[in-house]
Parts: C-alpha cells; structure tokens; sequence
C-alpha cells in the first residue's frame, strides 16, 4: 500500500516576533520541508495613498515617515525630489548637504535595526542590545533637528524645514568617529559566528536572473551580484561629489546579504563625514515664496510674507499638471514615487513603489524546499518593514 | 544606445505601428501604446539587446472619471544596462479584461493583484487573482475618485459580542474639504457661471 502524502497548513503569524511586523504567512508544510508560502498582507493597511490625495503636497510629507518607520527621511526625499523636479526649484547646496547626511543617518538606523535583528531571530540577542543603543544617538539626532524621534518631517520640496541647531554638526562627527568601532564590535560577534553562518550561508540564495525577474532592489540585488545603486547611477541631490563604494555580494544568499549592509553602514559614516566637512554656508531652502514659507520675522514686517505665509498654509502651493516618477536608494531598495499632479494643490495621484513590497512577494520562490526554521532567517534577510509594505 | 532620444528612435522605429505617441520628459520615455500591443511591446523591451529593459519597477493605474476611456494603466520598466527608464501607458474602460504579463515578469503577480484591489480591473491569465491589501471579504475598490475617503464601514471590539464587529461608518464630524482657492479669482461655482456665459 502506498503511504499517503499528508501536507500541514501552518499559519505563521499575524502576531510573530520574528515577522516583523503583522505578517499572516500561510505555510504548507511537509514534515519540517516549506513546500508553498502564501503570505497575506495588508493588516497595517491605512490607505496611504487615498489620504495623501486628499491633502495639499505640504500635509502629505508626514505620510512618508509612517512608511518605512525605520528610515523615516529616505521616503520623505523621494516625494520631496519629484516636487523639485516638476517645479524645476533650485535647492540650495547645504540643504541638499544636510538631507544626504540624514538619509545616511536613516540608512545607519535601518541596517542596524535589520542587522541585528536579523541575529536575534537566529538565536543571539546581544547585538540587538548593543545596536539599539547606537539606534538610540541616531534618533536623538533626528530629534534635536526635526522636534521627533521617529516621525521626523523635516524634508521639504525646495530644501529642509529648519537649519542644523548649533553643535549638532559636531556631534554628529563625534558619533561618526566612535561608531566604526561598534560595527566591528558587532562583527566579532555575528560575522564568524558558527551559529550565525549555520543559520545563514546558502539559505535563500537568488540568482542573479531571479533577483531582476522578481523586481528586487536595493541590498537584495546587490547580494546577488549585481552592481547596481541608485546614489551612483541615478544621482540625486550632492551624491555625485561624493566618494562611496557600492558592496556586492557573490552568492546572493542571507549572508551576503549581512555582509553587504554591515559594509553599507560603513560607507554610509565615510559619506557622512565628508558630507560635515564639505558643508556649505548659506539658506537651508529655496527662497521662492511661492513654495517656501517667509522666516518669523519677515511675517510681522511685510504684508507680502503675511500673505504667503496665509496662502501656503491654507490652499498650499499648486503644482502644474505634470507626471513624473522619482526613485531614490532607500536602505530597503529602491523606493519610488510616482506623481501625477493637476494644477491644483493637492496630488492627483501619488502612486508609491515600496521596495518591501516586491520582496516579499518572492517569500515563496526563497523559501520553497527550505526548513520551517529558515523561514525567519529568510524574512530577516529580506529586510520587511510592514509599514510600507501594507502602506 | 548612448542617450535617450536614439534609444526613443530605436524603440519607434522597431515597434512603429505599436507606439501611438511617444515623448522625452523629466529624463524617462513615456511610450503610449494600444491595450493589444501591451504583451508584444514589453516582451520586445525585455528582450532586445538594444534595449534590454529587464527589470519591471511598478504597476498601476489611474483613475479619470470623466474618460471614457476611465483608467490609465501605467507600466514601468528600468534598464540596468543602460541605465534607462520607460513609462509605458495605455487607457482602458471600466470592463475592459486586461492581459497579465505575469508570464514576462513573475513581479507582476502583486502588482497587479494590487491594481484588481485598488481600482476594481480584471486580468485576463493570472494565476491567482485575489485582493492583496485589503481586509478579508472588503468590498468596493478604494482607490477609485468615487469611493469616499471615509469608507464604508468600521471596525470595533463589542465587549457585549465578545469579538471584533463591522459597522457602517459613523463619524462625529465629517471630513471638512475647505475650498481654499483664491477670492480673487472666484470661486468654483462663479468660475463655472462666467465659464458657461463665454
């Protein structure tokens, strides 16, 4: 008699810590081998983009920290780009100066928060405890320049809403010089660690074929050996004056994938550094007051600045009727904003492309014939934030 | 291809009678094409050496009311190669039954599963044709310019039922959409009563 094949449905989720989130991952199991994973998503859903329609180009930054919560400004820049472009506004240069050094920044804090992470899901905790606490600097510094920890709005098409408070340039260097030393701390611990290699080398790997087929981006192509980031290729705002390598990884397994953001960290702080020594003087945002709003003073002295500073805070400003599609190199991927705007002050459409999205969507392609312990291994590397995923 | 308008030219004399309309802006091609043509124009952007677009970025629509024509399909497509973007745009009624490039790119599964959400479009040879990010057994198509900001209905726990229950939206105020256009220039209605009056 034929023994009879019995498959185990196993609902991974919504409420799993190592999801990252709310993730309900169906799987099929056959004995402890994933044969097919249908993940739902969409239980973080907001509508997004239906409100961001609904509100003047102003109102709707603040919807772009909530995406990718970890890398709050990232997403900020791309909107805050295809604005400038369709208005053709010139940004000052410090401007563009302080908003490379904060996506740096949330680039540092989106890699350690994956990093570590990552490693607590495979069983160590410790660099999650160290890594926090460097997280915990980094949001101060969001916070001492925006008012918030997190949600920061503070990028602004045109520039950024308010110049660096005095010291925070040197604090910041200060942090840049200490914190190479944490990453190799970091290191010792995870990168020739027997467990952490067991866990991860040749899990999940992506070939190079698959990883362009499955719309990847960011970390998850370049583990799979494709040279491709958009700071080199597509420069946005000062990226070309500035000297940066671009980690590839070989084997496009979870691995490379550590590895490569462990370098990436570290380019991130030399592009920092140069970004605090080149700093320009000079206005933090275009002093077209059509855009921008008039400094305190100017409000109570000419009757010009009062009433733009009415307009742009109760209609807005309008933006001509244009489309436009403006990507910028998120610590997940490529995150794109796709503009339709129609003369009016509020959005036609804002289609939003988050590079979470078409990952996970190749949770079944990575995970088939692998363990059910992989699974967080897998979903560490991938590097999910719900947030933009669900949008 | 060294830059964007050889590579415009190239594509427009390749493809000629696919490609309505084509035009340079903001550094990408937009290429406006017919509904029928979606499968052969992406597979020849995929394949050929000249172009090799082989990266899908984004699926989506767009929805104009007013058209006939009511949706815009949006396909986007990135080169690495040659370091290149195109935004390739067709318009389709309301029932129109979409082909799925599924077949080309294995990413289209989401994305379009996403515009069937979102805008309520049907995909003709799609494996698995679900909503995505919207709640179990959700009705209506959210991104639609006729469906209300609000939603339709709300979700609480009822300590009395013991579980989550739906229940039609009930707002204490309504979402107020002040009309903010300048007094100089009138506003809507009056703009429309000198429109009419020529």
């Amino acid at each position: 008699m034929a023994k009879e094949k019995k498959t185990l449905n196993l609902n991974f989720g919504p409420q799993h810590p190592a999801a990252h989130g709310v993730l309900r991952l169906i799987l099929q199991l056959d004995g402890e081998v994933v044969e097919k994973a249908d993940p739902h998503i969409g239980l973080l859903h907001r509508g997004t983009e239906k409100l961001i329609e609904n509100k003047t180009y102003t109102q709707a930054v603040p919807y772009f920290d909530r995406l990718d919560y970890v890398a709050p400004m990232n997403q900020e820049h791309a909107f805050a780009l295809a604005i400038e472009k369709i208005l053709k506004i010139e940004v000052p240069a410090r401007a563009k100066y302080i908003r490379v050094i904060f996506c740096e920044i949330g680039r540092i804090l989106s890699h350690i928060l994956n990093v570590t992470t990552q490693a607590m899901d495979v069983g160590a905790l410790t660099p999650t405890l160290w890594g926090f606490e460097e997280r915990e600097k980094l949001m101060g510094f969001y916070e001492r320049v925006s008012g918030s920890r997190l949600h920061a709005n503070y990028f602004r098409a045109g520039g950024v809403h308010k110049d660096l408070p005095t010291g925070l340039d040197n604090d910041i260097d200060e942090f840049c010089d200490k914190f190479p030393k944490i990453i190799d701390d970091l290191e010792t611990l995870l990168t020739d660690n027997r467990i952490f290699k067991q866990r991860n080398v040749d899990i999940g790997i992506v070939s190079k074929q698959d990883a362009l087929d499955y719309s990847f981006s960011g970390v998850m192509l370049r583990g799979s050996g494709v040279a491709w980031d958009l700071r080199r290729s597509q420069p946005y705002d000062c990226y070309n004056d500035l000297q940066f390598k671009i980690p590839v990884g070989k084997n496009g397994d979870c691995y490379d994938r550590y590895l490569c953001r462990i370098e990436e960290m570290r380019e991130s702080v030399k592009i920092i550094k140069q970004c605090l020594q080149n700093l320009p003087n000079g206005p933090i945002k275009t002093n077209d007051g059509k855009i921008s709003p008039p400094p305190k003073k100017e409000i109570k002295e000419s009757m010009e600045a009062l009433i733009h500073h009415f307009k742009l805070f109760t209609e807005g400003y309008r933006v001509e009727k244009d489309e436009i599609y403006m990507a910028v190199e998120a610590p997940k991927g490529e995150f794109g904003v796709y503009l339709i705007s129609d003369g009016s002050s509020k959005p036609y459409k804002c289609k939003i492309r988050a590079p979470g999205f078409t990952h996970l969507q190749a949770m079944d392609y990575l995970i088939k014939g692998h363990m059910l312990a992989d699974v967080p291994a897998v979903l560490g590397s991938m590097d999910i934030v719900f947030g933009e995923v669900d949008r | 291809m060294k830059n964007l308008e050889d590579l415009e030219k190239f594509i427009n004399s390749e493809l000629t009678s696919k490609i309505n309309n084509s035009f340079i802006k903001h550094d990408n091609i937009y290429l406006n094409i017919d509904h029928d043509e979606l499968i052969d124009v992406i597979s020849f952007l995929k394949t050929n050496k000249e172009t090799k677009f082989r990266q899908l970025i984004e699926i989506t629509a767009v929805d104009y009311p007013e058209n006939e024509y009511r949706f815009k399909m949006l396909y986007l497509l990135l080169s690495h190669e040659y370091n290149k973007r195109v935004i390739i745009d067709y318009s389709i009624k309301e029932n129109d039954i979409i082909s799925s490039i599924t077949s080309l790119f294995p990413s289209a599964n989401w994305m379009e599963r996403e515009v069937f959400d979102m805008y309520g479009l049907n995909f003709k040879n799609h494996p698995d044709l679900r909503r995505i990010l919207t709640d179990y057994g959700f009705e209506g198509y959210p991104l639609r310019k006729d469906f209300p900001l609000t939603g339709h209905n709300e979700v609480r726990y009822s300590e009395e039922e013991k579980k989550v229950i739906y229940e039609p939206v009930k707002l204490e105020q309504n979402y107020r959409n002040f009309d903010y256009e300048s007094p100089w220039e009138g506003t809507k209605y009056i703009k429309e009563i000198k429109k009419s009056d020529g």
